[in-house]
């Protein structure tokens, strides 16, 4: 039975790089209820700025992540504060705040891009960083997509422990459940989505960092990674850490098996067909619940 | 009240007249170009298109411009660019503006085969000529003489598949590999037509194609389709792709241990990014395209891209864009004005000196062209067509990972 253990083990990698991108997008739009259209272009910031750090410095990517994590945070709440607390203070439900976020996002992700355009140019960019083979049970990985894989799990475990076990986690589902009743409860609910979204931006930071040392990737490509994390979060539910993993891992393994056992043609095709039959199932995504 | 009207009348012929003034002398030749800086081909146009665009203009203007004979003096070039957004819409709108509104002499192509053959009956109606040098298509041909202004240079993907072909074949006859396949391609127009031709080219050449299947563009993990060809145990393994898989595929064979005695990808191998990312490793690999190292005018023209452009250019296209562009150069100063129905038609007759060597279009096709190229010595060496001159001898087996 070893290919079923190489489709799964292998799945499972293409999996959690899949969950690690749209970690952060699930609390974007969870919890700060942001629909966030220029998430794929930070993402891509962070693999640039990984680039940087290993081709123009010579140092490990890994360094650049220590540094980028924190910076994207202190970024990402800079933003929500000067871009998005406006909105929300003036919108009167959640489908207008979406609507907003959607069109001020927007407008961002043209930013973001064009800062990368002017200072690394349109062209593709790619540097091989772990690209060591690895053998589990039999299988050979990538070490670079193990690593990727093994931060997206650890996030999701770490985040599900959070929410579950600590104050702030739980004012944070509270927030996502049904903010005008988590203000009733005296949670400072706009420092918690705030807090969420920062949150969210050091983790698709992180997630661009490190698909950076195995993915070939160019200014323009943001798009691409928004498109694949909005599924992924749908998928999961919206706003459950939990849920985006186990989408992530979901979507990896069928595409790895669609792919090994029927046609690689047939991958996008599958993957679709999955979003929708889960969303036919469960509307509101695996993990995902009605909210107010 | 008619006073009032005559007056406002005259007011208004006058005017007209002065506005419709005769146009000054013209001062610089005016070239304009709608390209891809932003959207999914940003990233092909930046490697291949715009900076050999902006190369030779400052070639140009360093020189002091073009020489035009009817006026007896050099004229630099002046730019007009367009950002076409990687849209065909947006293109042919910036294409008609730049004909009609910005009234320029030169239109340069935008990038990708979709593009210019959105492009080609608009440049034919605004009379412009069209060399369409990312164009790759089994129909140039037909197209060249539907709109004969338009060109195509890197060559047929018949050609490009013939040259591989004819590579595998020799090496099979000198029994440096075997006779089995692993042929991959992307699921879009290049990947489809050069694998459809490369399957009837394979067959009839007596190979046995293991494994034959196509994937998804933008697929990022490559691992199940070579750990299935690898399955198939091919003694060579053809993958027609673009840039994001042509890395990934090297990149997952590397990892996976999958070392063919052929191994050959598709567009990017020619990229200088493909040596940077792998340095030793990308010894052997073989790719789409080729250029010939030795030649000097490819060497200046290396140098000078990177001067002025701060990395180098591709290995493929990138040098046949520049001469298109010399070509172009030498046809205006030949015609001695902007004149372009004859600038068009001493494109298509004429012969030119390029840093590629001569180029003499046949039927609106330049037939300097590489088909296969391998990574030899840190450099991306033309192997086929075989009997072209400056052709290097493929080294077979391929070199293991490093």
């Amino acid at each position: 039975m070893t290919l079923a253990l190489d489709i799964l083990l292998s799945g499972l990698i293409l999996g959690g790089m899949y969950a690690l991108t749209a970690l952060g997008l699930t609390l974007q739009y969870g919890v700060a209820r942001i629909m966030n259209l220029s998430y794929g272009e930070f993402l891509i910031a962070a693999a640039f700025f990984a680039y940087w750090t290993f081709v123009g410095l010579s140092m490990s990517p890994l360094i650049g992540l220590i540094v980028v994590v924190p910076l994207a945070f202190v970024l990402n709440w800079a933003i929500y504060q000067v871009l998005l607390t406006p909105l929300v203070r003036r919108a009167k439900n959640r489908d207008m705040l979406e609507v907003d976020s959607i069109l001020a996002t927007f407008g961002l992700l043209f930013v973001v891009q064009g800062v990368m355009l002017v200072i690394f140019g349109g062209q593709y960019h790619t540097y091989s960083y772990l690209s060591i083979p690895v053998n589990i049970a039999g299988v050979t990985l990538s070490l670079n997509r193990l690593l990727a894989f093994a931060v997206a799990v650890t996030i999701g475990l770490i985040a599900y422990l959070a929410l579950k076990h600590t104050r702030t986690g739980t004012a944070i589902r509270a927030v996502a459940v049904n903010p005008e009743s988590a203000q009733l409860s005296a949670i400072d609910v706009q420092a918690a989505a705030a807090f969420a979204f920062a949150l969210g931006g050091a983790l698709v930071a992180a997630g661009g960092v490190l698909v950076s040392m195995f993915l070939t990737f160019s200014a323009a490509m943001g798009v691409t990674f928004t498109m694949k994390a909005l599924i992924v979060v749908i998928m999961g539910g919206v706003g459950n850490m939990m849920g985006a993993l186990s989408a992530g891992l979901l979507l990896g393994v069928v595409e790895t098996s669609v792919a090994r056992l029927g046609d690689p043609g047939l991958t996008l095709a599958a993957t679709f067909a999955l979003f929708l039959i889960v969303l036919l199932v469960r509307p509101t995504g695996l993990f995902g619940r009605y909210t107010r | 009240m008619h006073i009032k009207r005559l007056i406002a009348t005259g007011a208004v012929a006058l005017a007209a007249g002065l506005l419709s003034a005769p146009v000054q002398a013209q001062e610089s030749i005016k070239i304009g170009w709608s390209i891809s800086k932003t959207g999914p081909f940003a990233a092909g146009a930046s490697v291949t298109t715009l900076p050999n665009y902006q190369v030779w203009v400052k070639e140009v203007n360093d020189a002091g411009g073009i020489m035009l004979k009817s006026l007896n003096k050099k004229m630099k070039l002046e730019v007009v660019e367009y950002d076409d957004r990687s849209n065909s819409e947006e293109m042919i709108k910036a294409v008609e503006r730049l004909a009609e509104q910005d009234k320029v002499d030169i239109i340069l192509p935008p990038w990708s085969t979709g593009l210019n053959l959105a492009a080609a009956p608009v440049f034919h109606r605004l009379g412009y000529p069209q060399l369409a040098v990312t164009a790759n298509t089994n129909r140039a041909v037909e197209m060249s003489q539907r709109w004969p202004g338009l060109s195509f240079w890197l060559g047929l993907p018949s050609e490009l598949v013939d040259g591989l072909v004819d590579t595998l074949t020799k090496l099979q006859k000198e029994g440096k590999i075997g006779s089995k396949i692993a042929l991959i391609s992307v699921s879009d127009q290049f990947g489809i037509e050069q694998s459809t031709a490369a399957r009837e080219g394979l067959k009839k050449a007596g190979f046995d194609i293991v494994y034959d299947k196509s994937y998804p563009f933008g697929t990022q993990d490559m691992q199940p389709v070579l750990k299935e060809a690898q399955a198939a145990s091919p003694d060579s393994l053809i993958a027609f792709s673009y840039p994001p898989d042509t890395f990934g595929i090297t990149d997952t064979a590397k990892v996976i241990g999958f070392n063919p005695k052929v191994f050959f990808v598709g567009v990017g191998t020619a990229f200088p990014a493909f040596k940077g990312k792998y340095a030793a490793g990308a010894e052997g690999v073989m790719g789409i395209g080729g250029s010939n190292g030795n030649l000097p005018g490819v060497k200046w023209y290396i140098q000078r891209h990177k001067e002025i452009i701060g990395r180098e250019p591709d290995r493929w296209a990138s040098p046949v864009t520049y001469a298109s562009l010399q070509v172009l150069q030498q046809a205006i100063e030949r015609v001695g004005k902007i004149d372009r129905p004859a600038i068009i038609k001493e494109i298509s007759t004429g012969e030119f000196d390029t840093i590629i060597g001569k180029i003499k279009l046949v039927d609106g096709q330049n037939k300097n062209i590489w088909a296969v190229g391998q990574w030899q010595g840190g450099e991306f060496m033309g192997v086929a067509p075989l009997a072209k001159d400056g052709a290097v001898a493929p080294i077979v087996p391929k070199p293991s990972w490093q």
